[in-house]
């Protein structure tokens, strides 16, 4: 259980994904102008990450690492090379997948999330969440799926805090070429250095 | 029949008769340095890059890499761009580009194996470079194998291009050294260890758009 915890904190502040590992960068800075709009897509990539880490990791764990195949007799074939290929085509799949169910039996949700989903796909964090998953070699699914949660709601609050730092710089005197971009850069870059003080806390 | 199709044919050879480098591809290939520039104007494909840039060489080989996979990967979806049906081009894209990434991956594995440790995820994170699916969605589909190879190589060039910029000052300033060969230390410089950590990146990073929408005005927001 503690190790749970361990991997959840850790997911969340210690290797947020934007902060230590600029992942997902592209939407965060695309959808983080208003909060409501940065809540939906944050619970979005929660969603998503907790549903393909899983199943990413199934599959590199039966099929794709070293000497995996062996229930099915095949000991010494590694198709870690497909890893890239497989997690895309899985994520891209279930996102479209998520989608059609969502839609299908709650029209609310997929009000608020469902203009999200189809960006989600092609969210560095859903693949990086997979690959960092895949480099960590967790021992059990519940460890994976840990991560995935953990990471997701990481991603969440980052987004969340700079969707309403930047209602508010609305109202500042930013010097003009600094104004939108380049100041949601350094403001990402100051809250990124006040997580690193979060480094090396463990839980027991 | 034959006769049907030459005639098929002859206004494509005709096309091709514009010069390969004429001004409009000159300029796929120079205005996404500047003016249209993928990562400080139009905000793409930073995810997979900044955390690469505290050292000269595996942003180097990065930059090499992404171009590598964005021309290709417009050349081949513009060649079968007519064959797609928009309704799985996204899944089709992602597999060009998939296919694309771990051919690179292979050769830098097999080449520059240090490197290629270095980079960790961030090879394979290619794939949702936004820049990449970017081009293929805005450029690819709708345009020529030549000048969507051409806009390929330029984004990739310019997104190459800032990622040596960063890692340029970063690895200057946080290491006093440039592709690891001494620089500023014999002049007894103190390396500022802040530039190695990841925020410095993207404050490195904030402070480039800075610099260039000073220059180049028409590039300022109103917020």
């Amino acid at each position: 259980m503690q190790d749970l915890v361990n991997i959840f904190i850790k997911g969340v502040f210690i290797e947020n994904m934007i902060f230590a590992y600029f992942l997902g960068m592209c939407s965060y800075l695309a959808v983080s102008k208003t909060v409501n709009t940065a809540v939906g897509l944050g619970f979005a990539v929660i969603f998503v990450l907790c549903v393909t880490i899983p199943v990413n990791y199934l599959l590199e764990k039966f099929i794709l690492s070293a000497g995996a195949l062996e229930w099915a007799g095949m000991p010494d074939v590694d198709l870690s090379f497909l890893s890239f290929i497989m997690f895309i085509a899985i994520i891209a799949s279930i996102v479209q997948l998520v989608e059609m169910l969502v839609e299908k039996f709650a029209p609310a949700l997929y009000g608020a999330l469902g203009i999200f989903l189809p960006l989600i796909a092609v969210n560095c964090s859903i693949l990086g969440g997979a690959l960092f998953m895949q480099e960590r070699e967790f021992e059990t699914l519940t460890e994976a799926t840990v991560f995935g949660f953990g990471s997701g709601v990481g991603w969440l609050l980052a987004i969340v805090a700079i969707a309403a730092i930047r209602e508010k710089i609305r109202y500042s005197n930013v010097p003009a070429p600094l104004r939108g971009l380049g100041i949601t850069f350094i403001i990402t870059g100051l809250m990124g250095m006040a997580f690193m003080s979060f480094m090396g806390i463990e839980l027991g | 029949m034959s006769e049907a199709a030459e005639e098929l044919k002859a206004p494509a050879i005709k096309e091709k008769s514009e010069p390969l480098f004429s001004k409009k591809n000159r300029k796929l290939l120079s205005d996404p340095m500047d003016d249209n520039n993928p990562v400080t104007v139009q905000v793409l494909g930073i995810c997979s890059a900044l955390a690469i840039t505290v050292q000269l060489e595996p942003s180097v080989v990065m930059g090499v890499s992404v171009i590598v996979v964005c021309a290709f990967s417009n050349l081949l979806i513009s060649l079968i761009r007519n064959l797609i049906p928009d309704r799985i081009r996204i899944i089709v894209q992602l597999v060009v580009v998939a296919f694309l990434v771990i051919l690179v991956d292979q050769i830098l594995k097999a080449f520059v194996y240090d490197v290629s440790k270095q980079l960790s995820v961030f090879v394979g994170l290619i794939i949702t470079n936004c820049i990449i699916m970017g081009r293929l969605e805005a450029f690819a589909l709708q345009n020529k194998p030549w000048p969507a190879l051409l806009d390929g190589i330029g984004n990739g060039a310019a997104y190459g291009a800032v990622l040596v910029l960063v890692a340029f000052f970063r690895e200057l300033l946080g290491s006093g050294k440039l592709f690891g060969a001494d620089m500023l230390l014999w002049l007894g410089y103190e390396p500022n260890g802040m530039m190695i950590l990841p925020p410095m990146a993207l404050i490195v990073v904030g402070l480039i758009i800075w610099a260039q929408r000073a220059r180049n005005t028409k590039l300022i927001e109103t917020h």
